[in-house]
Order: C-alpha cells, then structure tokens, then sequence
C-alpha cells in the first residue's frame, strides 16, 4: 500500500518525523519544552507519562491543531509548518482521538463522509469503508447509526475513518481506555500488521504492561520535558513507572483483615428506564454491601453505570422505595439530600460541572454537598466559616495543592480538585460512599491517596461501591467485583478469583456459565 | 501579527469591575461620533446628556425618580439571570402591577376608606405582577415553552389591556374622555418624602430592596442556590437543588418587584393609571441589570446611570433639538458594549508575532 520504506532505523536514514527542540508555551507555563522526537517508518512508539505531562499538546503540535511556540518539525528530513490538521492530513498523518467526535443519529457511513476531506461520491466511499474496514479486520455495517454501537465499534469507525485516508503515521491517544481486554487484544493485531504494511505509529498510553508488550520505541515526558527514550523491552513496568513520575510511588496498603458488619447499602430489583433516547435501561438490579466492605463495579463505559450513579444519588428517582435501601431506610423515592442526611455520600465520575461548578469557590463546592447534612446552614444563612474551614480540613487532610486559601474549583489541577471532591465527602465521615471513576486522569500520586482514604474509610466501616474501568485499581482495593454490562449487573464476584479473563468476558456480555457449558461440550 | 483570544486560568476580578466602565467609555465615543453625524456639536450634546442634569437639584430629584423603577425591577431581574433563566416580560408584568393596584383605587375612589389603602394597593401590585410572570415560567417548566418568548409577547397583552381599562370601564367621567383614570385619592396615593418635591417613598423601598437582594445572594442557601443552578445546572442538581422550582420563584419575586415597581409609578409620580405610564422601564432595567453585573450594587449604580440618560435625553430634545429616540439608540449601544467588555473576564487579547513563520511553505 506504500512505497517500500527503509527497514527500521538505520544510520544515514531520515525518520519520517522529527520534532526538534519543539516547546509550546501558554503564558509564563511551558506545556512542552525542548522535545527532541524521532519516529521511523515500521515502527510503533509509545509516548508515556502522567496527565499534564504534556503527551496531548505534543500530538496536537504534530496533527497541526496548535502552533509550536518555539523548535520545528520535519517530515522526511524536510522542514514542516503545519497551519491545520487538514495540511497535515494531506501529508499522510492521520489521528484517532480518545474523545470521539462522532454524530450520535448519523450512520457510520455518513460520519466517515463529514471526517474525510473527500472528493469521491458517498457510493464509492462507503464501498471504500467496506473494503478498508474488512481488510483490516475491523468489520463494520455502513448503515447503523452510531448511538446503536458499542464504544469499541464506535472507536473502530474512527480507526477506519484515518485508514481511508491512508496515513504514513497514526497517532492513537489511549485507544484502549474504553476497551475490554479482549477488544484490546484484536486492536493490537490491528496495529501490529499497520507496522508490517511500513506505517509508524505513536502509541499514547499510560498502561506499562501493554507498552512493553506493543511498542518498540518509547518516549517518556515528565512536567513537559522529554525524560529519555528507551526502548520499553529492555525495561520494567517499574522503571517506566518511576520515569514517568519521578519518583516510586506509595504503596496503598488495605488494613488486614477488615470487619465487614451489617449491610449498609441495599438495592432489590432495581429497574429503570433511561430518561433520554440514548440512555441504557438498568434491568433487574440487586447488590448488598456490607459496612467495611468495598464492592467493585467493572464494564465498559457506557452500559449503564451513569444511570446506576444516578439511581443510588437520588438524581433519579425510583417508583419503589424499596429498591434502595441506605442504612436500614428504604431510600428509592427520596431525593439526594435526603439521602445524604441517611449518611450517604456521593462522588460522580465529572469532576467539573458535576462534582462541583467549576467557576464557583472551593468553599461554595463544600457547601454544594455539605448545605444538607453539616452545620453549614443556620436558619437559611450560610455560616462562612464553616464552608472554609471544610476547605482547610479538606486541604490539611489530602495534601490539595492550589495557589490560594479558597480558589475557584476550574482553577486547580484534576487530581487536585479530585482530591478536594473525595476529601470532601469523607470529611462528612458517610455511611455509604458511591463513587464512580475515583482516579479517572489523576496523576499516580494523587490516585494513591484517593485509593488509601477509600480503604481507610471501609476499614472505619463504611461501605464503599466503586465504580471503575481500571482494573488494575479494582483489584487493588475492591473485596469483591460485579461487572455491569448492557444495565445488568453480574453475581459479584470475590477480588481474589476474579481474573482479567474472567472480567473481560463478563465486560463483553457472555456469561462466565455459558463459557464454561460451551468449554464441557467441547471437551 | 495575529490577535487572538485566550483563555484566562481565573476570572479577571479586575476585568469584571472595569468591564461596565470600559463599555460606558465605547458607548460615549461611538455616541460622540452619532452626534457629529446628526450635525450637532458632541462635546455640547454630551455635556447636556450627562453632566448639566447633574447641576441643579429637581435634576437630581428627577433621576432618582426615573432610577426607583428601573433599581428595582433589575434586582428581580438579575435574581433570574444569575440562574440562567431570561425573563424579558418585566415591562408587561410592570403594568399589570399598575393595573392590579389601581382597581383598589378606583374601587375606593370617593369613599372614606382609611390609609390602608396605599400598602394594600401595593400588595396587589406585587402579587399581580408576581402572577402574570408565573404564567411564562408555568409554561416553561410545564411544557418546555421558551420563557423568553412568553413572557415577551405577555408585554403586549399587558399594554393593550391597561390600554382598554382606560379608554373603557375605568375611564375618568370627568376627564374631557381623555384615555386615563381619575386622579387617585390621596390615602391611594405613595407620600412624597420632602413636601413639594418629587421624591418619593418608592427610594426608600427600593433601598431597602437593594438591602435584602445583597443579604440574599451573598449571606443564604437559597442565594448561593440561584447562582449554582444558573452556573452549573448539573452540579446544582447533584447538591440537591430544584430548577424547576427554582424558575418558579425566582420568576415571582422579578414580576412581584416589576409589578411593585409600577404601581409606586402609578401612585407616586404619575397619580392615576393611562397608557404610557412606562418609558419602557421593564426593558431598559434588563440593561441596568448586565450593566451592575447583576450584583445589587451595581444595579444600584447603574440605575441611576441610565436614570440620567432619560432626564439628559429630555433636556437634549428640549436644548438641542436631538430626537428622544437618541436616548434608546444609547441604551441598546450601551446594553451591546457591556455584553461583548464581559467576554474579557473569561478571555484575554494577545497579539502574536509571526517571527518564526517565514519559512512556511518550503516543504
């Protein structure tokens, strides 16, 4: 499909792209500093490091949506300036972002036509979709319309969608975030067979296991500099880990031996159906927690864990009380105050716009959960005091790094606020905690202490139901696992016997009865 | 060179003061330049706008006057801007506040009721205007109707039915049959507060509206409230609050001070109910409102910032011979700078310097 490229990188060669002494600054803040990048043809790089390490503003520089402020790029030895993502479209360089930019009510035909710069009738291309999407092994209906398709089918239309244009080089920004395992595993004998076709791929990803298993070449970034680059066989996930953060993080220890007491938390049958066109129905829904116990809710995102949030906070209301019971009370059909005043605690996976509104204080974020269940209101007057000395405690308590005593919540970094928003919680020493995505693009550091508070908070026995699609964390800190899929959730499962294969099956939706039936039959 | 804009890491709290002053400042320039263009000398036109109805004191009277009306039906305003939900309809609700109050007036018209007449004509104002308001926001949280458009085209409802009270069952007998009622009896009629003057007890109200809207939004729940709901309505709902309900009463207490506000019109300084009894108060307050940042104070300020353009654009009619229409010209040029100032608290103007772009095209 290509011209014959040079095989791997040999000296006297030029790399397909070089970024050098690239720097992007956004006032007195260097996002990218001095990053010196070399990516040869056949070849898959990683670019590691944390959230704000300055992994997306380099991939945006090099897909031409900003400006460097300082150094160049060139492409095949040749000085390049790029003014938009179409220029560096024409020059062969195609990008998968992580957020999609799909439209929900077009089919998949009709999306890959708005992202293509294209020239051909809409009969060619979408005959063209089929045959680059079946030659990969990325099979797809042109017809479907997107709101009908799974998140991994939705990314596989993105994937087409930069292959029709047939790029030298692809950027993939952490395409296997919203993937089960098993998904993961057909997109890397996708990308290993783009390598063999002689296209260079840059890797973004914060999963050590899968970079050393993936990638040839990898570019660590720390704090917006270039820390070394490696290559990611040579290395230990530990040492990959500790360029990338600076340091060995800490472990997060459970308390051994947790007492679990009586159930705190209770949903019976809880059925709902979803309050916008696109939403999952949660079908038949019953899990019990225990006081000291942390259950673990696992599943692509998207198959109603958004809905479940909402139906155990109260944002949504259930016809039968009795569906969800907080500490003894049956709790279905009161509202979100007065389930915080039963001791419940929520922290939703949107850290702005949800969790707190993001242009309003710190103290007035506190007094957002608080208002119900603390002394922060008298007689319908607002005690000042109170709602900072929450922010103080909070900061105290959670190492919260920000610029002032009480800054706007939009204003602090996300494993900052996110520590703000746990803390916060906690603080109100709740009953029942529900939390959903606790560490979702917080830095590791920050991500240790939010996982260590939810421990200790289960060990002073509370109960605790994460919701999450990193496993890695389910398995640090979770008893026990239900997988959510299609607004079912499976039989819990204990931590400790729940494997990646186990979950991945569950997270795909075959039922681990049915597998072992088939797998008897078989034998 | 390219100027493009930034967006700030924080509000500019700087910017947020300063914005209205910058927009009073483009409005006085681009003014100056339509003052050039209808032939008359700007230096003169704006010295008789803005600073001679600030030299003698039944001026100054008349803009505290003309300030009363617009102070407080802008607080109520602002209570419904700051949560994000745009009541327009303040003028109509105004009226209807007149019309409610002075059917007690007219129904008392000779007898000997007692002073309870005036509070009582107040109530009914209030909960009129209150009344009429709710029927855009009943719409909108009921049916999802667009409350701006309601409670537009209920100004219109309003004007022609005050319009038909006067020229039918409640025209004056004895008015030659001039569209108007019966001058009020004096125990139907809001005092002045110093004898011969024009200054009346509506100020004090006002003031003390003014008061009670700082305490509301900067020291209560039910204010921080207002101010979630409009600036994170998910986050609003997650602390447990109701928009729903929220639309409702922050829509009745703008139409209960709009329609307080025009019964004092029509029992203070007018004295009877006609038509035209507002120069279009319920609009320009939406003005007053953005302009004080929908902060009471500011509103405050700013009412009696625009009180002045009526009076200065009377006087300029009188001296210089300048269309009234001048006036509203003003204030929609005034309205349009405020609104675009207010986009340099979030952003910020940066030049860049194309230094390094030379080369382009060589690949």
């Amino acid at each position: 499909m290509l011209d014959p490229t040079p095989n791997g990188q040999r000296l006297g060669e030029t790399p397909l792209l070089q970024t050098v002494g690239l720097t992007k600054r956004y006032g007195d803040f260097l996002a990218n500093e001095n990053i010196d990048i070399d990516i040869w043809p056949r070849q898959i790089h990683a670019l590691l490091g944390e959230n704000g390490a300055g992994k997306s503003t380099l991939v945006k520089t090099i897909y031409g949506l900003i400006q460097p402020s300082d150094g160049e790029m060139r492409w095949q030895g040749e000085k390049m300036v790029l003014s938009g993502p179409s220029e560096a479209r024409a020059r062969g360089i195609g990008m998968v972002f992580q957020h999609f930019s799909l439209f929900d009510n077009l089919t998949v035909a009709e999306n890959v036509a708005l992202g293509l710069d294209g020239k051909e009738s809409f009969k060619d291309m979408s005959a063209r979709l089929q045959q680059v999407s079946n030659a990969y092994g990325l099979p797809l209906d042109p017809r479907r319309e997107v709101w009908q398709l799974s998140v991994g089918e939705r990314q596989r239309i993105e994937i087409v969608r930069a292959l029709m244009q047939n790029p030298k080089f692809l950027i993939l920004d952490e395409p296997t975030a919203v993937l089960t395992p098993q998904e993961a595993d057909q997109l890397f004998v996708v990308l290993d067979r783009l390598k063999a076709e002689g296209r260079a791929i840059l890797y973004i990803s914060h999963k050590l296991e899968e970079v050393k298993r993936l990638c040839d070449m990898a570019t660590i970034l720390r704090g917006g500099k270039k820390i070394s680059t490696c290559n990611p066989q040579l290395e230990t996930a530990a040492s990959l880990a500790r360029m990338m953060v600076g340091a060995d993080i800490k472990e997060v220890r459970a308390a051994a031996g947790r007492q679990t007491t009586v159930p705190r938390l209770v949903v019976n049958d809880l059925s709902l159906e979803p309050d916008d066109p696109h939403g999952v129905r949660l079908e038949h829904i019953s899990l019990e927690l225990k006081g000291g116990e942390i259950l673990g809710i696992a599943g692509v995102a998207g198959n109603g864990q958004d809905e479940l949030f909402a139906a155990l906070s109260g944002e949504r209301l259930a016809q039968d009380p009795g569906t969800v019971v907080i500490d003894g009370h049956a709790a279905g059909h009161l509202s979100i105050t007065q389930r915080r005043k039963l001791g419940a605690a929520f922290v939703p996976e949107e850290r702005l716009g949800h969790g707190t509104a993001p242009r309003m204080k710190l103290s007035e974020n506190a007094l957002l959960t608080g208002h119900a269940a603390s002394g922060m209101v008298r007689h319908g007057f607002v005690n000042t005091a109170a709602t900072l000395s929450t922010v103080d405690r909070a900061t105290e308590a959670f190492d919260v790094r920000k610029a002032k005593r009480d800054p706007e919540a939009a204003s602090l970094s996300g494993g900052n606020l996110q520590k703000f928003i746990v803390g916060r919680e906690i603080l109100r020493s709740p009953a029942v905690l529900v939390v959903s995505q606790p560490t979702w693009g917080v830095d590791a550091g920050a991500a240790a202490v939010i996982r260590q508070a939810l421990l200790d908070l289960a060990a002073g026995g509370a109960a605790v139901l994460v919701t999450s699609q990193d496993l890695d964390e389910l398995a640090e800190i979770t008893d026990r696992i239900a997988v959510m899929f299609h607004g079912r959730l499976s039989e819990p499962m204990v931590t400790a016997d729940a494997t990646r294969e186990k979950l991945g099956l569950l997270m795909g939706g075959s039922s681990l009865a049915q597998k072992e039936a088939a797998h008897a039959a078989s034998a | 060179m390219q100027l493009v804009l930034e967006k700030r890491a924080e509000r500019s709290n700087t910017i947020a003061l300063v914005s209205p002053l910058i927009a009073i400042g483009l409005t006085i320039v681009t003014m100056s330049i339509l003052f050039a263009i209808l032939g008359k000398n700007p230096i003169s036109a704006l010295g008789v706008y803005f600073i001679d109805p600030l030299t003698d004191s039944y001026s100054l009277q008349e803009i505290a006057v003309k300030a009363t009306p617009l102070v407080m039906i802008a607080i109520g305003l602002s209570l419904c801007y700051l949560a994000n939900v745009w009541n327009i309809g303040a003028e109509g609700q105004f009226l209807v506040g007149a019309v409610a109050g002075s059917w007690l007036a007219v129904k008392t018209q000779g007898t000997d009721a007692g002073p309870w007449v005036m509070p009582a004509m107040l109530l009914l104002g209030a909960a009129g205007g209150a009344l009429y308001a709710l029927i855009p926001a009943l719409c909108k949280v009921r049916f999802g109707a667009s409350e701006i458009l309601v409670s537009l085209m209920l100004v219109y409802v309003a004007d022609l039915f005050l319009d038909y009270l006067v020229r039918g069952p409640w025209r004056d007998p004895a008015g030659f049959n001039f569209p108007t009622t019966a001058e009020f009896d004096p125990v139907a009629t809001v005092p002045v507060l110093i004898e011969g003057g024009r200054l009346h007890l509506g100020a004090v109200i006002t003031l003390l509206v003014v008061a009670a809207a700082t305490v509301l939004l900067g020291r209560t729940i039910k204010g921080f409230e207002i101010r979630v709901v409009g600036a994170a309505p998910r986050a609003a709902r997650f602390g447990g609050f109701n928009s729903n309900q929220l639309i409702l009463l922050t829509f009745a207490i703008s139409g209960a001070l709009a329609g307080l506000a025009g019964i004092i019109e029509v029992a203070g300084p007018v004295g009877h109910l006609q038509p035209g009894i507002s120069p279009g108060y319920g609009f320009t307050a939406i003005i007053v409102a953005f302009l004080g940042r929908l902060n009471p104070i500011g509103i405050l300020i700013a009412g009696l910032f625009l009180a002045l353009t009526f009076i200065g654009g009377e006087q300029a009619q009188i001296a210089m011979k300048i269309p009234l229409d001048v006036t509203k010209v003003f204030q929609g040029i005034l309205l349009f700078y405020v609104l675009a100032c207010d986009s340099l608290i979030l952003y910020r103007f940066r030049l860049i310097f194309p230094s390094r772009k030379v080369s382009r095209g060589a690949a």
